[in-house]
């Protein structure tokens, strides 16, 4: 393996690592909004996309149903989509791959596939690496969150909020050196943070995708002339 | 609707996007200014979803242990300090300042 490998299965396993850790609050917050720990269970291993998860038993905690439930968790799902048409492409795989590959493309494998560009078979390692080390730990610290939720304390007390948002930071990092990425990184937390306090969970951040539509007509404007 | 209907409805739907981008044509993506409109949208809403997770909260906007910790991950960052790393310093910092509040 040469260094460039071994330091991209450094980020994998890293993010891995570090994102799993979260699903121990996913797994503890689940059980006190009212989910068994096999519902709890079957959301991380069917659904598995931690924002859908989170929005859907944020929801159900607050006794407003399951409709509402299952229209945030659909929303929040939608840039999975952006994702997938990004990757298809990438990874070129055989039609019988593609549901596998489906399930797996999330912000963490998608944002790591990223880091390799140009080179392909760097994208695509960062891909799978990233999407399998994700969803093994997310899944095995779902479980542990369930089951001893209640003993560790406030998930929040471990500071594992703050370890998400750092983690997500971490992934657009090596991005941000360029001005105009920059700007639409710093114009999309804005915009996002600011709308929360209006808009339901979900439209925030969908309303920083046409943001993005946005600057890449600008973009291409700008090229022209 | 019981909890389990709507827990495989809303992953069925969750699921459907995620296959929905594979079945866009290959050859309509590989355009480079569609790989450029996708780098755009990576970064837009993972930068969203950073500033959320450090300043909503259920309460509305606010500033906490939440801040001062991505901000130090920030710093750790631009110093190249490897990326797990970060990620438990941002949760130390974060869990201190609550333990001492």
């Amino acid at each position: 393996m040469s260094k460039k490998e071994q330091s991209l299965t450094a980020v994998s396993l890293g993010v891995g690592f570090a994102t799993g850790l979260y699903g121990i609050s996913f797994g503890a917050l689940s059980v006190a909004a009212g989910l068994d720990l096999w519902q709890t269970m079957a959301l991380s291993l069917l659904m598995f996309s931690g924002g859908s998860q989170f929005a859907f038993i944020g929801v159900v905690a607050t006794g407003a149903g399951v409709v509402p439930a299952i229209l945030s968790a659909w929303l929040l799902g939608v840039r999975n989509g952006f994702y997938a048409i990004r990757m298809n492409p990438v990874l070129s795989v055989r039609a019988l791959m593609k549901p596998i590959a489906a399930q797996l493309t999330i912000d963490e494998s998608n944002a790591v596939s990223l880091l390799g560009e140009p080179d392909r078979s760097k994208e695509r390692l960062g891909f799978w690496q990233t999407g399998v080390a994700v969803f093994v730990f997310w899944n095995i610290f779902t479980f542990v969150g369930a089951v001893v939720g209640s003993q560790i304390g406030n998930p929040t007390d471990w500071g594992l909020d703050a370890a998400a948002a750092a983690a997500f930071l971490g992934l657009i990092w090596p991005r941000l050196n360029q001005s105009k990425l920059l700007v639409l990184a710093v114009a999309s937390a804005f915009l996002a943070t600011s709308m929360s306090v209006v808009l339901p969970p979900g439209i925030p951040v969908l309303l920083t995708a046409l943001l993005a539509v946005g600057f890449w007509l600008f973009g291409m404007r700008a090229d022209r002339e | 609707m019981s909890l389990w209907s709507a827990v495989l409805i809303s992953s069925a739907l969750v699921y459907s996007w995620k296959l929905f981008g594979y079945l866009v044509p290959e050859r309509f993506v590989s355009n480079p200014k569609i790989k450029e409109l996708a780098a755009l949208l990576t970064v837009a809403l993972l930068a969203a979803l950073v500033g959320i997770q450090t300043f909503v909260s259920a309460e509305g906007l606010s500033i906490d242990a939440r801040v001062p910790a991505i901000v130090a991950a920030g710093i750790l960052f631009y110093l190249r300090v490897p990326f797990v790393v970060v990620v438990v310093v941002a949760a130390a910092i974060a869990a201190l300042i609550r333990l001492l509040a």
